[in-house]
């Protein structure tokens, strides 16, 4: 067996367990990620001519995105409940609040590919116009850390659950809290890219 | 690299053995065929040589060994971390053989000519690996700092190597993503025909492209330079962490202000976001743009300059042992302060703009890497080859690579200078003799070529001494040089996977050498003292 100490016991000095603190650091190189695609989404609408940012901006569908919104939301709350449920060691609330968040990530990603194919329907591909290709780049990558994510979720709501809740759930615990730093953040960079990219 | 000096010193004429590469034209290279192994050069320099090497291989294997720890933190993502760059040099050199060759726009890979030269696909490709695999190692570097140290190993008690490196992994893991972002970026512009770096109304080899337009090849030297810049420090602090190692072990004397230099290098990391546009005076940005970078990048100078002078203060008083680890240390010095010291006039836009993209600029930052850098991790591999092997290189030929390697090593780079200052531009494939103003000083070009070569034959002892020692015997001795810090307290080579082979606690502070009224000339941070 593996001898690294602190993979689930806290450090004292420092309050954590490697995970923790080495999701947190993935998640501030991702800001930094998505910090640099936004930065760019800034910089090209400043040298945008007037009024084109609206124009094609004014082409998504907003109604869609505004459900797509409250869904990734949703799946945030039961993410939160599925590990609560863990904690409580309920394990059939914890397969079904997992699996419903499992849920509402495809149902995310279903919504997501009838508004692409409209899109395509219409004759818009990232090339027609700059601020299509922004929203089809910032979304597409979007789009990847939720099928990346989900990959995780199915894999701890599938094949491993029952055998790791048995012999250590603990460990489960804390890979679902881990994972749910993620998918939250996940959420979080949706939060932002639909005002900037419908609203706005 | 030898190609690229051999064309530069002999432009138009049949380079020798390596001619059949360049079949078509009778062995004489092309332009484009030196613009490749220009963009090559740096990027397999920078991204498969020095990084992996500085902070892959010796953070990796240095960093739990320093903190006493059993292993990584991730042992999974640091696998990960390098089958990821294995893929990504896969895919670097393979372009090499495709049929569009590999990329030729430089390493900075600037728009909009990089959006239509052939290669760059495969380069970006191979790039978003590369940064993969920098962010998953990195961050388990930070997390195996953090959380992995020894008991009664505080903050301060830690080797400065190990600061160095911490500051380190977040240069790479805060600036690496916006490159992978505008990485992302250009591979749109190159597949997907977006134009977040073409201009309107642009015109390419004749012809108006048929793009949307309204980007900015701005957009991507902003996104660039905000990594590329922290880059250049995340090149030269492991190799300063490296020197300051073995200048304490070998002046026999704790390290010269070693508070001071952890403050300096903490701030120099914070600095190193802010000091991107400095590479862009050039690029009609704006005055008040241009004031704040000079500015900033002013400001950065003063924390590297306190690292020098501590290391030179350290050396005072001390009794010196000259051995070959200490012989590189010692030629870092002066090879980083001339490197340092030399970007101070491109830092300021006014001289910048004479200065910038002229040979200058290439002595400029191979100062800082190659006699810097490289001389460190040189410095690094002899040290630290006994805890690795089991084994000592041997000295005489160690001394055989230094003197030769520093006296060729100048002899390439020092002409840059006199090149650059009498205005020769860089990235010129026939070194500059289309240019009537470079007349003077084209006779450079040969001597450099032959330092560069004399330089490639110096590496023949260090070679040698590594096969030769490897196939000797296993003296298995820990603590060859008396060291103080904590590695030295494990198994030569290390037990695999916990490393030491009894239980690790700190007492002291990590340079702890000729202590007044202990016996010793050194005092091991692992040792009790009653």
């Amino acid at each position: 067996m593996s001898s690294i100490p602190y993979i689930l016991e806290e450090r004292p000095d420092t309050g954590l367990n490697n995970s923790r603190l080495g999701i947190w650091i993935f998640i501030a190189s991702e800001i930094m990620l998505f910090g640099g695609l936004f930065s760019a989404y800034v910089f090209l609408r400043f040298a945008a001519p007037e009024g084109d940012f609206d124009y094609w901006g004014s082409k998504l569908n907003v109604p869609m995105a505004t459900f797509n919104t409250l869904m990734l939301i949703t799946s945030s709350v039961t993410m939160i409940m599925s590990w609560a449920s863990l904690k409580m060691r309920q394990f059939d609330k914890y397969k079904m609040y997992l699996g419903l968040t499992i849920l509402c990530g495809i149902g995310f990603l279903v919504v997501k590919y009838f508004e692409y194919t409209s899109k395509f329907h219409h004759g818009i591909f990232p090339s027609t116009s700059t601020f299509m290709g922004i929203y089809f780049t910032l979304t597409g990558l979007h789009v990847l850390h939720i099928i990346g994510g989900l990959a995780v979720l199915i894999y701890f709501w599938g094949p491993v659950a029952k055998k790791m809740y048995d012999e250590d759930v603990e460990l489960l615990a804390n890979r679902i809290e881990v994972t749910g730093l993620y998918w939250h953040f996940v959420d979080l960079v949706w939060i932002f890219l639909f005002p900037i990219l419908y609203l706005l | 690299m030898m190609v690229m000096r051999y064309q530069l010193a002999y432009p138009e004429t049949p380079i020798p053995i390596v001619g059949w590469f360049f079949k078509e034209s009778g062995g004489i290279m092309l332009p484009e065929n030196y613009n490749t192994l220009g963009a090559m050069h740096g990027t397999i320099m920078i991204f498969l040589g020095v990084v992996p090497l500085a902070v892959g291989a010796f953070g990796n294997y240095l960093v739990p060994l320093q903190i006493g720890a059993p292993d990584m933190a991730f042992p999974r993502l640091n696998a990960s971390s390098y089958w990821s760059y294995f893929i990504g040099g896969v895919i670097m050199l393979a372009s090499f053989f495709t049929p569009e060759g590999a990329a030729r726009s430089g390493w900075t890979s600037y728009p909009p000519l990089s959006i239509f030269e052939s290669g760059q696909t495969m380069w970006l490709c191979g790039m978003i690996f590369l940064i993969t695999s920098s962010l998953l190692g990195s961050m388990n570097i930070i997390v195996t700092i953090v959380q992995l140290r020894a008991p009664g190993l505080t903050w301060y008690k830690l080797p400065f190597f190990i600061w160095t490196q911490l500051i380190t992994s977040f240069l790479l893991v805060l600036a690496f993503p916006p490159l992978e972002a505008a990485s992302i970026l250009q591979l749109m512009d190159r597949l997907a025909g977006t134009s977040f770096f073409l201009p309107s109304g642009l015109v390419y080899a004749g012809n108006t492209v048929e793009a949307y337009g309204s980007g900015s090849p701005l957009l991507w030297q902003h996104l660039f330079w905000f990594l590329a810049h922290p880059e250049v420090y995340v090149l030269i602090l492991p190799a300063i962490g490296i020197v300051g190692e073995i200048i304490a072990n070998n002046t026999r004397k704790p390290l010269w202000g070693y508070k001071s230099m952890i403050y300096a290098i903490s701030f120099l990391g914070f600095m190193s976001f802010i000091v991107w546009a400095h590479h862009m005076f050039l690029t009609g940005m704006g005055q008040t743009m241009s004031a704040f970078f000079q500015l900033t990048t002013m400001i950065i100078s003063i924390p590297s300059v306190v690292v020098l002078t501590a290391f030179f203060l350290s050396l005072w008083g001390g009794s010196i042992r000259f051995n070959t680890p200490m012989l590189f240390a010692l030629a870092f010095l002066p090879m980083f302060g001339i490197g340092g010291l030399t970007g101070l006039p491109l830092g300021v836009a006014a001289s910048d703009i004479f200065l910038h993209d002229t040979y200058y600029v290439i002595g400029h930052f191979h100062y800082v890497v190659a006699p810097g850098t490289l001389f460190a991790l040189f410095a690094g591999i002899y040290y630290w080859f006994p805890k690795v092997s089991g084994k000592k290189l041997h000295e005489g030929l160690g001394k055989l690579h230094f003197w030769p390697s520093l006296i060729f090593m100048n002899g390439v780079f020092m002409p840059m200078f006199i090149q650059g200052l009498a205005g020769l531009s860089r990235r010129m494939y026939d070194g500059g003799t289309q240019y009537a103003h470079a007349s003077d000083i084209l006779q450079w070009n040969e001597f450099m070529t032959i330092s560069a070569f004399c330089l490639g034959a110096a590496q023949i002892p260090f070679i040698l001494n590594i096969i030769l020692t490897l196939a000797g015997k296993v003296t298995g001795e820990r603590n060859p040089w008396n060291s103080t810090t904590i590695e030295w307290s494990a198994p030569s080579p290390p037990l695999p996977h916990i490393n030491f082979d009894e239980e690790v606690k700190v007492y002291h502070d990590p340079y702890e050498y000729s202590v007044p009224g202990h016996e010793e000339d050194f005092c091991p941070q692992t040792k009790k003292l009653d």
